[in-house]
C-alpha cells in the first residue's frame, strides 16, 4: 500500500488553484461508569439533573478526585494511536463563566497532556493511505447543558454531563482535503471503538470535532486559519471544511485578509459564520488545578495496558490479507467495525472450520450487510450468528442447497425463523438441492419439449443456455443443482 | 457554672470520663455562656438543640463506659466547615441561607470521635482577612478590652458596633474570641496565611497549622487551595494536640491529604526538648521591629535553651518576598475558586434580565469590598500577558521559600521559633481602611509557612507592656507537628498559661 500523498486535492479559484489545510481537535467521550472527577453515573439519557453528585454541581467545598479508569482509558488510546505516553502529567484549570460551568472553570490538560506525539494510518482508498500526525491528548471535562428553549424567560440548566470525561485528540495540520478529515475522523472513530475507550456515537453527542482551516497557494506559506467550533457529524465535517475553504478563498482573491476567528458551521445553510473574533477571544487565565496532584504513572501500569490491547484495525486487516487471502478491499471493510471482524472470523472458524474465506466474506458483506442494514441493526443484534453463517456457507459447499436458495434462506433467518438452525432449517422446508440425474433429466425434457423454438435457436446460439437453465430452475422451484441441470441442457440439446 | 467553661479540654474530658460532671452539664454552662457572650459577635449560628441531643447521646456513651477520645466535650465550628443542615456560609451574603446536605471530612472527624457541636462560629468572608472585620454578620470583638478602657465603656462599645474594641484577630476571630471568652472547650480554625495563628496570639490561646495534607479540606469553603489548611484553636498546647489528632487523617476525597497514620500527639506533651537545635531565623527580625516583640522572641529562646535545646542562627533568605508573593498565589487562586458562587445553584442570586446581569448583580451584592479586591487581583495577575510576571514568578519564589526551609532542617535544625505577629491586638476600625497593606502585612511571619506547606504552631508567651496577649511561632519540618507540641508547650510552661480576662461581657 502507498502512504504518498497521490498529487494535490486543489481546489479551482478565480485566480488559480488553493490548498486547504486542516487540523481537527476531536472530543471523545470516555468510557467509564462514572464522571472523570465524580462518582457519578455517565448513562447516557437520565431524566435532567439526575447524575449529578456535589463535585459536579460545584457545591462549596467539594474537590475533584481523580477517575483511574479514565486515566487508564487515555492511555489505552494513546497506545492505539501510537503515541508517546508522558509518565507524568498535569491538571490546569480554564476559567470562564457559564451556567452550564458550575464551578466557573473547566478542569483540562493544557500544559502537560497525558498523551503526546502519535501517528494514524488513514486509508482514503483499499490501496491508499496517508499518515496524519497526532500532537496530543488530554483528558478534561465536558460541561453540562444549557436549555433555552423550554420558557418564554428562562433557560434550564442539565447538569447530567458537566464534568463527564472527555478524550480531546488533537491531529497535526497534516489533512489536505475533506476527504482526508473524513476518513481521518472514520479511522479515529474505528480505533477508539476497537479499543473500547469511546462509542465514539455521534448521535449521542459522544464525538464532536473542532475544526481548523486555512488555505494557501501550492508552495507559499501557512495561511490564517479559523476554527469551526463543535461540528458533529463526519458529513458535516467535510461540509464545513469546503465552504469555509471556499468563503477563504473568495475573501484572499476579493483582496481581503482571512482573520484568525472562531466560526460556526450551519448544515442548514451550508456555510459558517463568525462566532467571535480573535480580539473577543476569552482569557481563560489557565493555572495548575491545586486540588490535583500531578498524574503520575508508572511503567508497569502502561505496559499491562499496552499487554491488555486488543489487535488494532491497521494489524487486523493485515492479517485477513495474509491469512485468508482476501483483497485489500475486502479486508478494509471487514475490519471498518470490530464487531464485523469479529463476526467474520467466528464465522469462519465455526466448527472445524474447513470453508472459504472469500465466501464467508462475501456473504457478510453482501446479504447478512444488506438483511441487517434493511432492519437498522448489527447481524448480531438481528438475529443471525456466526455460526448460522457458517452452516449456510457449509451447505452452499456441500451442495445441499444453492446459492439461490441460501438467500431465501438467510431471509428465513432474519425474519420468521430467527434462531433457527439452518441445516434443520433447510430439512424442514425441504429446500434440498435436487441432484438426482433423473429427476433432473426429466425437468429438462419438458422445458425443451415445451419451448422447441428456442431450443432450435439455443443449437445455433449457446448464450441461449442462460434461459434454459433458468426455466428449468423456476420449475424445479430453485431446488435443482444449477451445475447439473447445466449439463444435462448441453447434453440434451448437443451444445 | 464559670468553673466548668474555665476547664481545659483535657480537664474536662478527665472529669466526664470519671462521671465527676456530665457532658449536658457542661454543655449546657457553654450555651448559657454563649447566650451571655452575644456582643462579642462570636457566633454566628448556635445549634442549642443539636447540642443537647449529642451531650445526651455522649452521656449514655460514657455511661457504658464507650467514651470515644472527645466525648461529650462542647467545641466551635469556623463557618467555613460545612456541616450538614446547619448555617455554612464562611460568613458571606453570597452564601445566603445556604446549609449543606453534607459534612466536611474535619468535622465528621470529630463528631466520630464523640464532639458536640455548640454552633458555628464568625470569622472574615471566605477567609479573608486579619481581624475579622470583613465578615458580613459584622466584626467579633476580643474578651480583652483595650488598655486603659474601663468596663463601663468596653460595655458600651460592645452595644455600639464593637468599634474601637480590640479585634481577636483573622481570619479565625470567631473561633478566637470565642475559645478565649471561654464559650467553647476549643474550636476549629482554618490557615490560609496565618488564620489560625495570628487570632491565637492576639487573643492567648494555641492554635496550630499542621502541614499542608495533614487534615482533609473535603467540605472546607476553599479560599487558596494550595495554602489552606484545617487547625484546632485551643487555651492549651495539650488540647490543640488532641483536637488535632481528631481532625487530622487520610481521606480518599481530597487527593491533597496524606495517606499518613496520625500519631498520638498529646503523647507529644512533656516529652523532653533536650538536645533539640532551634534555629532563629534573622530575616524575621524586621528593620524597626517593635522592640518587646524582639525581646519576647529572645525570652522564647533562652526558655528553650534553659529546656536543654541548642538555639542556632538560621538564614531564611527569600522571607522578605514571602509576603508579596502570598498575595499573588492565594488571590489567584481565590479568583478561580469563588467563580462557582455565580446566584445558578445556591445562596444569593439577584434578580436579572440576562445571565451577565445576573452574575454582576449576585457578586458585586453578595461578596464583600476584601473579597472583592482580591479576586480583581486574582483575575489580574492570571490574565494573559501578566501571569509570567506574577503567578509564574511568584511560584518560583515559593519554591525558594520552601528550599531555605527544607536547607534548614537539612543543617539540623529541629524547629524554628520566630514572633507570631508585629504587633498585639489592633483596635476595629483602625487599621486597613486607607490602605489594605496595612492590614496585609500582620500576615510577614506567618504566611511563609503556609507558601512552605509546613506545620506552624503559636503559643501565648506573655503580655505586652500594656498588659495584651503576644505570641511566639514554632515551625516545624513536614508531619513533625509532636516536635511543635513538646516545644510549645516549654513555652506554656516557661511562660505560665495567660489569664484570660474576666467576662467584662456578659
Amino acid at each position: 500500500m502507498s502512504t504518498e500523498r497521490k498529487g494535490v486535492n486543489l481546489i479551482k479559484g478565480a485566480t488559480g488553484d488553493w490548498e486547504v489545510i486542516v487540523g481537527l481537535e476531536v472530543h471523545a467521550q470516555v468510557t467509564t461508569r462514572s464522571k472523570l472527577f465524580s462518582g457519578a453515573s455517565t448513562a447516557f439519557g437520565g431524566e435532567p439533573n439526575s447524575h449529578v453528585s456535589l463535585v459536579d454541581a460545584a457545591m462549596p467545598g467539594m474537590l475533584p478526585v481523580i477517575n483511574r479508569e479514565c486515566v487508564a482509558q487515555a492511555v489505552r488510546t494513546g497506545l492505539g494511536l501510537k503515541a508517546a505516553i508522558n509518565h507524568r502529567s498535569t491538571f490546569d484549570r480554564k476559567n470562564y463563566f457559564y451556567p452550564d460551568l458550575p464551578q466557573g472553570y473547566q478542569i483540562s490538560q493544557y500544559k502537560s497532556p497525558i498523551v503526546g506525539e502519535g501517528e494514524i494510518e488513514v486509508d482514503l482508498t483499499p490501496d491508499h493511505s496517508i499518515r496524519v500526525g497526532i500532537e496530543r491528548l488530554h483528558l478534561e471535562q465536558d460541561a453540562g447543558k444549557s436549555l433555552h428553549d423550554q420558557s418564554a424567560t428562562m433557560s434550564f440548566v442539565d447538569l447530567n454531563r458537566s464534568g463527564v470525561g472527555l478524550m480531546e485528540i488533537v491531529s497535526k495540520p497534516d489533512m489536505r482535503s475533506a476527504e482526508e478529515a473524513k476518513a481521518y475522523v472514520g479511522k479515529l472513530r474505528t480505533i477508539l471503538r476497537y479499543i473500547g475507550s469511546s462509542d465514539a456515537d455521534m448521535e449521542k453527542g459522544n464525538l464532536r470535532a473542532d475544526v481548523n482551516v486555512s488555505v494557501r497557494r501550492p508552495g507559499e506559506a501557512l495561511g490564517t486559519r479559523c476554527e469551526i467550533k463543535n461540528v458533529n457529524s463526519i458529513r458535516f465535517i467535510g461540509q464545513a471544511i469546503e465552504a469555509e475553504a471556499r468563503r477563504q478563498i473568495a475573501v484572499i482573491e476579493d483582496g481581503g485578509r482571512i482573520e484568525q476567528e472562531t466560526r460556526l458551521f450551519d448544515p442548514a445553510r451550508g456555510e459558517t459564520r463568525s462566532m467571535r473574533s480573535k480580539e473577543e477571544a476569552h482569557d481563560y487565565r489557565y493555572f495548575p488545578d491545586p486540588d490535583l496532584l500531578p498524574l503520575e504513572l508508572d511503567d508497569a501500569f502502561i505496559d499491562s495496558l499496552a499487554a491488555d490491547l486488543p489487535e488494532l484495525p491497521d494489524a487486523k486487516r493485515a492479517r485477513f490479507i495474509a491469512d485468508y487471502g482476501l483483497s485489500a478491499y475486502d479486508a478494509s471493510i471487514l475490519v471498518a467495525e470490530r464487531e464485523t471482524a469479529d463476526f467474520f472470523e467466528s464465522a469462519l472458524k465455526h466448527g472445524r472450520g474447513q470453508r472459504d474465506p472469500k465466501a464467508v466474506a462475501n456473504w457478510l458483506m453482501g446479504d447478512v450487510a444488506a438483511q441487517a442494514n434493511a432492519r437498522g441493526l448489527s447481524a448480531a443484534d438481528a438475529g443471525l450468528s456466526p455460526a448460522a453463517l457458517a452452516s449456510l456457507v457449509d451447505l452452499i459447499g456441500e451442495g445441499v442447497i444453492s446459492g439461490k436458495i441460501a438467500k431465501d434462506l438467510l431471509a428465513m433467518l432474519f425474519g420468521e425463523d430467527r434462531g433457527a438452525d439452518p441445516r434443520a432449517l433447510v430439512e424442514a422446508r425441504g429446500l434440498r438441492q435436487v441432484t438426482d440425474a433423473g429427476a433432473i433429466e426429466s425437468a429438462v425434457d419438458a422445458v425443451i419439449a415445451a419451448n422447441p423454438d428456442k431450443a432450435e435457436q439455443a443449437r445455433t446460439k449457446p448464450g441461449m443456455l442462460g434461459w434454459f437453465v433458468g426455466q428449468v430452475m423456476k420449475s424445479t422451484g430453485g431446488k435443482a443443482n444449477p451445475q447439473a441441470v447445466s449439463e444435462a441442457l448441453k447434453k440434451r440439446l448437443g451444445v | 457554672m464559670t468553673d466548668l467553661t474555665s476547664l481545659t479540654l483535657a480537664e474536662a474530658r478527665d472529669r466526664l470520663k470519671s462521671r465527676a460532671l456530665s457532658s449536658l452539664e457542661i454543655t449546657k454552662a457553654h450555651l448559657e455562656a454563649i447566650e451571655r457572650a452575644k456582643g462579642l459577635n462570636a457566633f454566628v449560628a448556635v445549634t442549642a438543640d443539636k447540642a443537647l441531643e449529642m451531650a445526651e447521646a455522649s452521656d449514655v456513651r460514657l455511661a457504658g463506659g464507650e467514651g470515644r477520645p472527645l466525648e461529650g466535650l462542647p467545641i466551635g465550628v469556623k463557618d467555613l466547615y460545612a456541616t450538614r443542615g446547619v448555617h455554612t456560609q464562611a460568613c458571606s451574603r453570597i452564601l445566603d441561607g445556604f446549609k449543606p446536605p453534607y459534612e466536611s471530612t474535619v468535622t465528621a472527624n470529630l463528631w466520630r470521635d464523640g464532639a458536640v457541636m455548640l454552633g458555628k462560629l464568625n470569622m472574615d468572608e471566605f477567609a479573608m482577612g486579619s481581624s475579622n472585620e470583613t465578615s458580613c454578620y459584622g466584626p467579633v470583638a476580643s474578651p480583652w478590652a483595650p488598655p486603659n478602657w474601663s468596663r463601663d465603656r468596653a460595655r458600651a462599645a460592645l452595644a455600639s458596633g464593637r468599634r474601637g474594641l480590640l479585634t481577636p484577630g483573622g481570619s479565625s476571630g470567631g473561633s478566637s474570641s470565642a475559645v478565649a471568652a471561654r464559650l467553647c472547650l476549643a474550636a476549629t480554625a482554618s490557615d490560609t496565611g496565618g488564620s489560625i495563628r495570628q487570632p491565637a496570639a492576639f487573643t492567648g490561646i494555641v492554635g496550630i497549622k499542621p502541614t499542608y495534607g495533614r487534615c482533609s479540606r473535603y467540605g472546607m469553603v476553599a479560599f487558596a487551595s494550595s495554602l489552606d489548611q484545617a487547625g484546632p484553636l485551643a487555651r492549651t498546647v495539650r488540647d490543640t494536640a488532641i483536637m488535632l489528632r481528631s481532625m487530622a487523617g487520610p481521606d480518599v476525597k481530597d487527593s491533597t491529604c496524606s495517606p499518613a497514620p496520625v500519631p498520638d500527639y498529646e503523647a507529644a506533651i512533656g516529652r523532653s526538648v533536650k538536645g533539640m537545635k532551634i534555629g532563629v531565623p534573622r530575616e524575621y527580625r524586621l528593620e524597626g521591629m517593635n522592640g518587646e516583640i524582639e525581646a519576647l522572641w529572645m525570652r522564647g529562646a533562652d526558655w528553650l535553651r534553659d529546656a536543654g535545646a541548642s538555639v542556632v542562627d538560621v538564614n531564611l533568605p527569600n522571607t522578605p518576598y514571602a509576603l508579596p508573593a502570598y498575595y499573588i498565589v492565594a488571590p489567584a487562586e481565590a479568583s478561580s475558586n469563588l467563580a462557582r458562587y455565580d446566584g445558578v445553584r445556591y445562596g444569593l442570586r439577584e434578580s436579572a434580565a440576562d445571565i451577565i446581569e445576573l452574575y454582576e448583580k449576585t457578586r458585586a451584592r453578595g461578596f464583600g469590598a476584601e473579597v472583592r479586591r482580591r479576586l480583581m487581583i486574582g483575575t489580574y495577575v492570571l490574565s494573559a500577558g501578566y501571569y509570567d510576571a506574577y503567578y509564574v514568578r511568584a511560584q518560583k519564589i515559593r519554591t525558594l521559600i520552601r528550599r531555605d526551609f527544607e536547607r534548614a532542617f537539612a543543617d539540623g535544625v529541629d524547629a524554628i521559633l520566630t514572633p507570631a505577629t508585629p504587633s498585639a491586638a489592633f483596635g476595629i476600625g483602625e487599621k486597613g481602611s486607607e490602605n489594605p497593606v496595612e492590614m496585609y502585612l500582620n500576615d510577614v511571619f506567618t504566611v511563609t509557612v503556609n507558601m512552605a506547606g509546613l506545620p506552624g504552631l503559636v503559643a501565648p508567651a506573655g503580655l505586652s507592656s500594656d498588659g495584651l496577649p503576644l505570641g511566639l511561632q514554632l515551625i516545624g519540618r513536614p508531619f513533625d507537628e509532636e516536635s511543635l507540641f513538646a516545644l510549645g508547650e516549654t513555652i506554656e510552661r516557661s511562660a505560665g498559661r495567660a489569664t484570660l480576662p474576666e467576662p467584662w461581657w456578659e
